[in-house]
């Protein structure tokens, strides 16, 4: 976004530069100096000239780059309060926590800053006015890259960089010489003009340019692209459609048919960890045996999803991105019925050791509905009358009831339950049955109190959280921060810079008397960059020295 | 990737970052007897290029304002302090190469690429903050600068020795991935030239007029320079070669975690350092504002956000 209010020409030639030399010289040498300056607040403009000045503002350098700060000053709040769809756990923690404050954030959009109004508002004007700087600096560097280098200023010793020496160099070895430089040359009677560097202003335009493509690939995710979360325990599956997830989040032009129609069951999940030593219980590898099918009717697959490596069925990937344990129990009730039996997936309360939280909802329970609490322990020992679980992997599971009721666990009252608590009004008027039992080995059984029913222990098996994401826009925003680099790196390390060569027959007394030859020229070499802080002067000792050969340093 | 892990070499690891600190910590002493006892740079260069010193700066004419600093530049410098400067630069290369050592070894001894964990990760970035310097200080003469790089690199290696370091092993499955190779590696040569840069905005903000000692206000900006144009898009690629690994790790490429939004901070911050220094009545001493406030963002970044914020990046584990 570099001087976005000169063109390309005025940029090299020094407009704005404080030195005066060369800037004096540019503007006898340079005609296509056209600076766009932010015109003082309009008195008595019309609509259109309010709409002009509006315009010449936002598109201006300085607006730009005050919009480019905003941007990252806005981005910080979202850096430090929980965000939705990033850490929802965390926002609701905090509304709990402190709800009156979580309030008033939540009305400036804090947990939501990248969805929010006003941050939208900030990238959207960036943008416009990206588009506004670079149209016509593109049309300006098209212009420039037909155009020939200009004819030198009269006076080449004011230049920046100069020099002059006597030789028999004439105008078109000079020009050869330039050209094998890969200067841009063109000739007058008696002098050429070369300049090079055009590649810096062609990367900073892709750069630009390139921004604008990321920013049009971001939407296009957003807009075309959905991200779901769903948990699958072992031995069971998912077909990729909305009603399968936990959790969905579709782009505004998603509709559910364009799902990819691929499915796929959870064979067997397996978790190594170091067993052994100070990093006792650091997981080493996770590995999930899926059984996928593309579509309907394809042929079944294996595949081994890894972190790092997702599963994907035609751009649609499938992310491994948590674990945990889902015990089985066997629930039997008052009346001697099953009333429940497979597996319970349960949170993860200290990921150290995995040691979990189940909560057993049994609303088909009679007489009774019954609702368990149960900490799962993977590798159980003893502890000072209690139990710990000290190492993740399943060497000795147990299961123990903390709390069993018996009540209406309050699932018809409409209000929308987690499947991982039990509503707290409702246990509050639910009849404790046991509030902590021994834990329970696998195939142990444990009776509840009152003729109310058992629960039974009968195996561990584990649940993985997946995300399953479609995204358009990643291979395009891929390819627009490649240019945006390969541009940035051109415009960081191309310069501009001019050369003049003027040729002129040696003034009688210097080429008399001193026995040299007739055909001796008085040669001036001038050049100037306009680039900040890139040193000219060495590159310019060289050309002068390819110039006149034979001399080291003509200066 | 194998669980073992070659307790012979880690331990070696260990040691050569101990040999590294004490290397560097005598390095600095050389850099220091070498900017206060050596040839001042001033006079030399006042010498050399009479037409390259402004009077009126103070440094050419280096009143007699503090005898300190103009008495030793008048004298001929004692002989044993000519080699302060050349024996510190050997002592510099001696560290380099001991906390190469460290690194490779540490490396072998897990079988892995070395920055898996906050330890790992700044040694690391000391390692390329010293390369930074002494390769550039191979082209460019940038001696002047030592003494700070080593003070830098030594309190950022006894940080890490003394409050990040834990013993050598395996990484989580989350960093088990040929992206570490990638997009760590391009974050730590890039914090290694922005390193430089910062000691010396730093160094520039502070320096008086009449410290002769020091290096001028033009060399020091244009260190800082050189090193931000070579190291803003190695970052840049870095951030996008991170933006790639979450699209494999985490199911997105990008998605304002914490350290994301302090990366792309720290990015816009650079940017405008660039901006600011190509911009006509915004150089010198603004531009070198600019500069540190992106070089807090960036250490921000790769401490703060690790301790204060959290997020998704599972190598930035601190141990208690
Ligand atoms: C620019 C500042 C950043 C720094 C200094 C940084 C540094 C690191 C480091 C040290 C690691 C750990 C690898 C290891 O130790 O083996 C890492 C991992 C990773 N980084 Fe970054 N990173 C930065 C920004 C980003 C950004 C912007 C993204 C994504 C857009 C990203 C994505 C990742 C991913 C996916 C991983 C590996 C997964 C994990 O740690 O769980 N990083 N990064």
């Amino acid at each position: 976004m570099e001087e976005v209010e000169q063109t390309a020409g005025e940029r090299m030639a020094g407009g704005s530069s404080p030195d005066s030399t060369s800037s004096r010289v540019s503007a006898s040498v340079n005609t296509t100096l056209t600076e766009k300056k932010p015109e003082a607040g309009p008195a008595k403009l019309g609509p259109v000239g309010w709409a002009r000045w509006f315009w010449r503002t936002l598109t201006s350098m300085k607006t730009a780059l005050i919009l480019l700060f905003l941007f990252a000053l806005a981005s910080i709040p979202g850096s430090i309060w929980p965000q939705r769809g990033v850490s929802d756990a965390m926002v609701v923690r905090y509304f709990d926590d402190s709800p009156q404050l979580a309030e008033w954030l939540d009305r400036f959009w804090l947990f939501d800053v990248f969805k929010a109004p006003w941050f939208a508002a900030i990238y959207l004007l960036l943008f416009l006015s990206l588009i506004g700087c670079v149209l016509p600096r593109t049309k300006a560097h098209l212009r420039e890259l037909r155009k020939k280098p200009p004819a030198p200023p009269r006076n080449l010793v004011r230049l920046p960089q100069h020099a002059s020496f006597e030789s028999d160099l004439t105008v078109e070895t000079a020009a050869a010489r330039l050209r094998a430089r890969r200067f841009r040359v063109t000739t007058g009677p008696d002098w050429v003009a070369g300049e090079k560097g055009y590649l810096r202003e062609t990367g900073n335009l892709v750069f630009h340019v390139a921004l604008l493509g990321l920013l049009v690939a971001v939407g296009m995710g957003t807009l075309y692209g959905y991200r779901g979360n769903v948990l699958v325990v072992e031995g069971e599956g998912f077909a990729n459609t909305v009603a399968a997830y936990d959790r969905y989040m579709p782009g505004q032009q998603v509709s559910a048919e364009s799902l990819e129609p691929f499915s796929f069951a959870l064979d067997d999940f397996q978790a190594t960890y170091i067993a052994s030593g100070e990093r006792r219980g650091q997981p080493l590898d996770f590995e999930a045996k899926l059984k996928v099918t593309d579509a309907p009717g394809a042929p079944e697959r294996d595949y081994a999803l890894k972190v790092n490596d997702p599963l994907e069925v035609n751009g649609t990937q499938t992310y491994l991105i948590d674990h945990g344990y889902a015990p089985t129990f066997k629930i039997t009730d008052g009346k001697g019925q099953v009333a429940f039996d497979g597996p319970v997936p349960c949170l993860v309360a200290q990921p150290a050791n995995f040691t979990s939280e189940c909560v057993i909802k049994v609303p088909d329970a009679q007489p009774e509905q019954l609702g368990l609490l149960v900490a799962f322990r993977p590798t159980t020992v003893p502890l000072n009358g209690d139990w710990v679980s000290v190492f993740p992997g399943a060497a000795n599971p147990t299961a123990q009831v903390y709390g069993a009721f018996a009540g209406d666990l309050g699932l018809k009252n409409g209000r929308p339950q987690s499947v991982y608590e039990l509503d707290p009004a409702s246990l509050k008027k639910m009849k404790p049955l046991v509030m902590k039992a021994e834990p329970l080995a696998v195939g142990k059984k444990l009776d509840l109190p009152g003729g109310t029913g058992s629960i039974e222990f009968t195996g561990v098996k584990e649940w993985i959280a997946l995300q399953i994401a479609y995204d358009p826009g990643r291979m395009p925003a891929f390819v627009a921060s490649t240019l945006a680099v390969l541009g940035l790196v051109l415009s960081l390390t191309v310069r501009r810079r001019r050369v003049w060569v003027r040729v002129k027959d040696a003034p009688a007394e210097a080429s008399g008397g001193s026995g040299h030859e007739h055909d001796r020229k008085h040669v001036e070499v001038g050049g100037l960059t306009r680039t900040e802080g890139s040193d000219f002067s060495e590159e310019f000792a060289e050309i002068v020295s390819v110039l006149n050969p034979g001399v080291k340093d003509a200066r | 990737m194998p669980a073992e892990v070659d307790a012979g070499l880690a331990l070696l690891s260990d040691q050569l970052i101990l040999a590294t600190v004490l290397l560097y910590v005598f390095a600095m002493i050389g850099y220091a007897l070498d900017l206060g006892f050596g040839r001042s740079k001033v006079k030399a260069r006042a010498v050399a290029e009479p037409a390259l010193v402004t009077v009126g700066g103070g440094t050419a004419a280096a009143p007699p304002a503090s005898e300190e600093s103009s008495a030793p530049a008048v004298k001929a410098p004692p002989a044993w302090a000519m080699w302060a400067g050349p024996v510190a630069v050997g002592l510099s290369w001696l560290g380099w190469a001991a906390n190469l050592g460290s690194i490779l070894t540490r490396g072998l001894a897990v079988g892995r690429w070395p920055w898996g964990n906050m330890y790992e990760f700044v040694v690391a970035m000391c390692f390329a903050a010293v390369s930074a310097f002494l390769f550039m200080n191979l082209r460019y003469r940038i001696r002047f600068l030592g003494a700070f790089v080593m003070v830098a690199a030594t309190l950022g290696l006894g940080f890490s020795v003394r409050y990040l370091q834990v013993q050598a092993g395996p990484v989580v499955p989350a960093l088990n991935s040929y992206w570490v190779a990638i997009h760590v590696s391009a974050a730590i040569i890039a914090s290694g030239l922005f390193i430089m840069a910062g000691v010396s905005g730093v160094l520039y903000l502070i320096r008086k007029d009449t410290s002769v000692r020091l290096p001028s206000l033009a060399d020091l900006d244009r260190v800082a320079h050189r090193a931000i144009v070579i190291a803003f898009p190695i970052w840049t690629f870095a951030v996008i070669a991170g933006a790639l690994w979450a699209d494999k790790a985490w199911g997105r490429y990008w998605g304002w975690d914490p350290k994301e939004v302090w990366a792309f901070i720290t990015w816009i911050a650079y940017a405008a350092y660039l901006h600011a220094r190509a911009t006509a009545g915004f150089k010198g001493k603004a531009a070198m504002i600019v500069q540190l406030i992106a070089f807090a963002c960036l250490l921000f970044n790769l401490v703060g956000v690790n301790i204060f914020l959290g997020g998704l990046h599972s190598y930035a584990e601190v141990p208690g």
